[in-house]
């Protein structure tokens, strides 16, 4: 290929394998050295990730250099110009692959893929490798930003912790297994590093197993996610025989999989293979995303430190299951039809997963848990987004809501942390604390905005591309109920600040123990104050991401201003193409009245929330009176009665009636018919042993109890008497024996 | 480059494989000739022994060559003449690494058991042992492969009877006669397909390449009587490894057994059930086998799920580990009756990880055991404040057990899974659920006995000591190691996979749907998804 300005070598891409590679060894140095070092173990993870943080920004400027080189010398060649315009092209025919509308493509962008054999055996290979395009690039900043942040941020945080060394080794195994995914070139890579985030985020949510509830939580959501890993492993078998189907020869390449997808097209046993693919991998995406119904497990995973909980559980692992569906998109598109609009399973999962998640919200006390439903509301969006087919609006929305909601999440750690005693209790130990934590509460603010959907912030834009996505593709039901699960976020967002910042502070003041989950005590904690900077500046950072970030891909502002800025992001990241190897995107053309009825549902809920917690302007001791809203509400507080299903009846049952009975039949069935044919058999020798010369037989036993005798010493226990009737056994087996013989050859 | 073709060539000269039986014999008979006031002299015999043999299955895995096929280092001696019964040895991919995984869990299994009253005994019966589960993986006569395969259960019986926890005897009986039940089959089935050999003109032989041409010609013998054959060779197999429902002595024999009775046992004794599958029962009667696939197939899925049910609700520790045996070994079998060189490798890659993993599982429990005196779940609890290294080190092999990505586990599993999937989509799907319990009850029981405060007895417990860490922790690094880089092992067992599946090919007309084919395979030709298409 001649590329005249395209650079066929940028160091920084061929070389992302460095990467993840730098965080394991970090995680080696601690596990070795990190007792010997104590505190100053945290900047080996510090430096690694800050080493790795280089790389990644490396990879973002060559990536952009490598797109503009890419669509430059496509236009050169005839392609048309000005391809952002054609981008914004209406008409949901030109989503499907081999679309007639081919002249309006733009150039695809050849990803950077390097790979070695990890094992092969009888025809399948599986290898390691990297594959660098814009969506990995895309993540490896996001992940790599908030793992920084979230490690300078940690010394502070977890400062004294009775296992900081373990602490920030499993951080750096985190990141590493988290970028492992991220730069994964085929699905068995992308399957090791989704399992080894998985393991990273139990041993972390289970920091302080001390505690029962912490174990409990880790293993929750250990074992939930591996539920949905059930699927996800059929679905990574079935990506080999995708491939297979289309090319005669199978691979678990990303980019082979997902060019067979877009080749097979939708009939027949074709669409059934794609289908149960895409389902099994959309199980995946269930259990690691924190989708209905198996959302259960993150709300619990706040048992963590509260670092992680914005590292993993918002930011980076949770949107894991996310960058899969869009890493794999062409599966779902096709397995799912989801260019035929209507209802599909992908889009109906994110869309409950939206409202859901907000309605559990707004009922409870833990403002980490009013985040963590936050968290699956919103990623909720982006589940549903793909379901729509918004695939750039759904990984604008995973990149602007990483920023603002790990904002959140370690403004509520720094709450809790000066705040707070350390506890998380909106209702009893917080409020009023924006007067002694000024900075922490408008970094909070800005963090509420831009989740509310505050017109001009990141999640504002973000939201909005999807449900105008999702509007114009045929989704008109997902859209409003995108409409609606704003409103929810903006009441729920204003409850949980009124709470938290307002009103009078409920803590005790001179409480020399919170309801703490730290080992360190709070000697002199006896005011609330402010944090200290490494706790404030990774806050200002986020902050400053939660208001700009939405730049980059805002329609509203493009079609205002008119700077090319405003559409960089889909520039950047979307691979192009004619639609045999990815699905090309087209965007809706921009239209005032999504970013207007957006902004009027949020008003409405912030209203709402406003007069309810505020002013107290109406019904406020509406459950009291009114039986239908406080059924409601303990429909809500007992979290839809999920956790008792799965816990009690569905692994109550596992662990108690079936694994018991499951038992009982080993014991009393299986084992028994073979207690029984053995005594049949015991019989017969005893007839057989008072026919045949008992001082013959005798000998045998005598002899093997004098063996015994001898050798083992200690084997009196063993009856010489049974010895004789096993003895025996085996001499009336050797009748049978030679029956069955007779009976073989008599057969043949 | 030299030096290892020098390596090569002294190990093809040496009889390597009966030095491997006939030393750890030799050894067990020197050790119980040590005086009794001495008993330094019996552990100085016996681990130089082990650690020779050790040192041997090293020298032969280095010189074992990948691109050969057929057997390696095989001997032959005429030994009862007049029946024909050759004391013939020999290794291939498929038991080569049996012999090694034999050699290594040896030493650490008498490592372990150097406080075990009556040592001298003891490291006697192991070693006897040692030398006879050798003897199975490398006899290549019927008859000889017998002999060692009944040979087993004497050491191993004494090993449960006299050192073995509270209810020793009755698990000692019933290990013995219960798969000396099973024995039974294969005896009478290596009688009758020595008889029909000479009954259709030939010599007296019980050579197994013979048999197995002889019986791959045309005609050779009725399917009916293949069938049978098959069966025959099949019970006593499934007994030995267990398979679900023959599975009921396992938990008994490994809960009353030592810990390095434990370790052998779920090491190599049961990897000889798997390994008769893919030495005689399959590639003697393929047609029968493929014929019978289903119904192994279920029987392994079943152990699967049904030995992670049952195991979630074991109050005890090594009985839990012992139920997890059957459903590990269940995607063995799986893996064996997809008849996929993928699959197959995968079953082959589990056994040795199974044995590595639940190895190190049993010796930690036995860690436990000789400090609290107790194996109940309910009696533990907090373990991990008190006894942190050897907690962690738990925590490792559970995940090593569970089968997480970056160990043996994962990489056996998921080749067996991948490679049912071929042939069978639906097994594969169900038995993937058991990946997903396994996690269940292993976590699970991790949870209750290490996490928490620790209360009572539990606290202030010896740490793991250097001697104990020398035992687990090569099995741990093993499993780490292989489960990054499986290659080499891959390597040497795919030839000899390879021609099994010819051989399976050309003696029953059976495809291999992974096998090199220009046309794409539709793989869902036989599964509902059908059904689901038409919608």
């Amino acid at each position: 290929m001649t590329l005249g300005s395209v650079d066929l070598h940028p160091w920084f891409l061929e070389n992302a394998w460095l990467i993840p590679l730098i965080p394991a060894v970090s995680f080696v140095a601690i596990l070795a050295f990190g007792k010997r070092l104590g505190a100053k173990a945290a900047w080996i993870g510090i430096g690694s990730v800050g080493a790795v943080w280089l790389l990644a920004l490396g990879n973002v400027f060559q990536w952009i250099q490598r797109v503009n080189g890419f669509r430059a010398t496509e236009s050169e060649h005839g392609a048309p110009e000005g391809h952002l315009e054609a981008v914004s092209a209406f008409g949901r025919s030109v989503m499907r692959p081999f679309s007639e509308a081919s002249h309006h493509e733009v150039a695809f962008v050849e990803p950077i893929t390097r790979s070695m054999s990890w094992w092969s055996n009888g025809g399948m290979s599986l290898d390691v490798g990297i594959r660098i395009d814009g969506l990995a690039v895309m993540m490896l900043f996001v992940v790599t930003t908030i793992s920084l942040l979230v490690h300078y941020y940690s010394t502070e945080y977890m400062k004294d912790d009775r296992r900081f060394t373990h602490y920030y080794a499993a951080l750096s195994l985190f990141t590493a297994s988290m970028l492992v995914l991220v730069v994964a070139d085929n699905t068995v890579q992308l399957l090791v590093g989704w399992e080894l985030v998985g393991l990273c985020s139990f041993l972390l949510i289970g920091h302080w197993w001390e505690d029962k509830p912490n174990s409990s939580a880790a293993l929750k959501a250990f074992l939930t996610t591996r539920t949905g890993d059930i699927g996800l492993l059929c679905g990574v078998a079935m990506t080999y025989f995708v491939v297979e189907r289309a090319t005669g020869t199978g691979s678990f390449n990303i980019g082979a999989v997902n060019e067979a997808a877009m080749s097979l097209g939708h009939e027949g046993l074709a669409k059934s293979l794609l289908f149960w693919c895409a389902a099994g991998l959309l199980l995946g995406i269930i259990g690691k995303s924190g989708q209905f119904p198996l959302h259960t497990w993150l709300p619990d995973a706040m048992a963590g430190p509260t670092p992680v909980s914005a590292l993993i559980h918002a930011a980076t692992m949770v949107v894991a299951g996310v960058y899969l569906g869009a890493r794999m998109f062409p599966v779902f598109f096709q397995g799912f039809d989801i260019a035929g609009g209507g209802v599909n399973l992908m889009a109906a999962v994110g869309g409950i997963t939206v409202i859901i998640g907000a309605g559990l919200a707004f009922v409870q006390r833990d403002i980490k848990k009013v985040l963590a439903y936050s968290t699956i509301s919103q990623l909720g969006y982006m589940v549903m987004a793909l379901g729509v087919g918004a695939w750039s609006a759904a990984i604008f929305h995973l990149f602007t809501h990483a920023f603002f909601k790990a904002n959140l999440f370690l403004g509520a750690g720094s709450v809790s942390h000066s705040g707070a005693h350390h506890s998380f209790d909106m209702v009893d130990d917080m409020g009023g604390l924006r007067k002694y934590m000024p900075k922490t509460f408008a970094t909070f603010m800005i963090g509420t905005a831009a989740l509310s959907g505050f017109p001009l912030l990141a999640g504002f834009f973000s939201k909005d591309e999807i449900l105008a996505t999702a509007g114009h593709n045929g989704f008109e039901f997902f859209m409003y109920l995108g409409f609606i699960g704003g409103g929810m976020t903006a009441a729920y967002m204003t409850r949980c600040v009124w709470l938290t910042f307002f009103g009078e502070y409920r803590g005790r003041k001179h409480a020399a123990h919170g309801h703490d989950e730290h080992s360190h005590d709070d000697n002199g904690h006896t005011e609330p104050h402010e944090s200290t900077f490494p706790i404030l500046m990774p806050l200002y950072v986020l902050s400053f991401m939660s208001v700009f970030a939405g730049i980059l891909f805002a329609p509203m502002l493009k079609d205002t201003i008119g700077s090319s800025i405003f559409s960089k992001f889909p520039e950047w990241v979307e691979p192009g193409g004619d639609g045999s190897l990815f699905v090309s995107f087209i965007h809706p053309e921009f239209s005032w009245k999504d970013p207007l009825l957006a902004t009027l549902f949020a008003a409405v809920g912030f209203g709402l929330s406003y007069l309810f917690f505020w002013k107290k302007a109406f019904m406020q001791d509406a459950t009291q009176k009114n039986k239908a809203l406080r059924q409601g509400k303990t429909f809500l507080e007992n979290k839809y009665y999920l956790d008792h299903l799965y816990t009690d009846i569905i692994v109550g049952s596992v662990k108690g009636p079936i694994a018991r009975g499951a038992y009982w039949v080993n014991q009393n069935i299986i084992d028994a018919v073979l207690r029984l044919t053995g005594g049949g058999v015991r019989k017969v020798g005893q007839f057989t042993y008072d026919v045949l010369d008992q001082k013959a037989v005798d000998g045998v036993p005598n002899g093997l109890a004098a063996i015994t005798g001898a050798a083992g010493g200690s084997t009196r226990n063993v009856q010489t008497g049974r010895l004789q009737e096993y003895a025996l056994l085996i001499l009336s087996g050797t009748v049978v024996l030679g029956g069955m013989v007779a009976a073989l050859v008599w057969a043949s | 480059m030299l030096a290892s073709t020098v390596v090569v060539e002294r190990a093809r000269d040496f009889p390597l494989l009966t030095f491997l039986i006939v030393l750890p014999f030799v050894g067990a008979i020197a050790t119980m000739l040590t005086p009794k006031h001495r008993p330094e002299w019996a552990k100085a015999v016996a681990f130089l022994v082990s650690a020779t043999t050790l040192g041997m299955s090293l020298w032969m895995l280095a010189a074992f060559d990948k691109a050969t096929h057929g057997y390696q280092f095989d001997v032959s001696h005429n030994w009862i003449g007049n029946l024909g019964v050759r004391f013939s040895l020999g290794i291939d991919g498929i038991s080569l690494f049996m012999v090694v995984l034999t050699a290594v869990l040896f030493p650490i299994g008498l490592l372990a058991s150097v406080n075990e009253p009556k040592f001298k005994e003891f490291a006697t019966w192991m070693l006897m042992l040692q030398a006879s589960v050798v003897g199975v993986f490398a006899a290549l006569d019927l008859v000889v492969f017998f002999i060692f395969f009944e040979l087993v259960l004497v050491p191993m019986y004494f090993l449960i009877a006299g050192w073995g926890h509270g209810n020793r005897a009755y698990a000692a009986t019933k290990f013995f006669l219960y798969t000396m039940a099973g024995s039974a089959f294969l005896f009478v089935g290596i009688l009758t397909v020595a008889y029909l050999y000479t009954k259709s003109g030939h010599a007296l032989t019980f050579d197994v390449g013979n048999i197995t041409e002889w019986i791959s010609t045309d005609g050779a013998i009725s399917t009916r009587t293949a069938r049978l054959l098959f069966l025959a060779f099949a019970v006593s197999f499934a007994v030995k490894v267990p398979l679900f429902p023959l599975h009921t002595w396992l938990p008994d024999a490994h809960t009353e057994a030592p810990t390095a009775g434990s370790v052998v046992l779920a090491g190599v004794l049961l990897k000889m059930g798997t390994y008769g599958f893919l030495r005689f029962a399959i590639p003697m009667f393929p047609a029968a086998a493929h014929y019978f696939a289903p119904v192994l197939l279920t029987l392994s899925v079943v152990g699967i799920v049904y030995g992670a049910i049952v195991a979630t609700m074991q109050p005890d520790l090594k009985r839990l580990i012992a139920y997890s045996s059957v459903a590990h070994l269940g995607f063995v079998v799986m893996g064996t009756f997809a008849l996929t060189t993928p699959a197959i490798l995968g079953g082959l890659f589990t056994m040795l990880s199974h044995g590595l993993t639940t190895g190190a599982l049993f010796l930690l429990v036995g860690m436990l055991y000789d400090r609290r005196h107790t194996r109940l779940i309910a009696d533990f609890g907090g373990l991990w404040k008190s006894i942190p290294v050897l907690s962690a080190l738990f925590l490792v092999a559970t995940f090593a057990s569970i089968g997480l990505p970056g160990f043996s586990g994962f990489v056996g599993e998921f080749m067996s899974l991948l490679g049912t999937y071929v042939t069978r989509p639906w097994w594969a799907v169900v038995a993937t659920s058991g990946v997903i319990l396994a996690a269940v009850y292993l976590l699970w029981a991790f949870q209750r006995s290490f996490t928490g405060e620790p209360t009572g007895e539990n606290v202030g417990l010896r740490d793991i000591s250097l001697r104990e860490l020398v035992c687990v922790g090569p099995l741990l690094g093993l499993s780490l190691f292989l489960g990054f880089y499986p290659q080499p092992v891959l390597d040497r067992m795919k030839v000899t996979v390879e021609d099994f599946m010819g051989h399976l090919e050309n003696s029953t007309g059976y495809i291999e749907p992974e096998s090199p084919n220009p046309e794409p395979v539709d793989v869902h030709n036989d599964s509902p998804n059908e059904e689901a298409a038409s919608h």
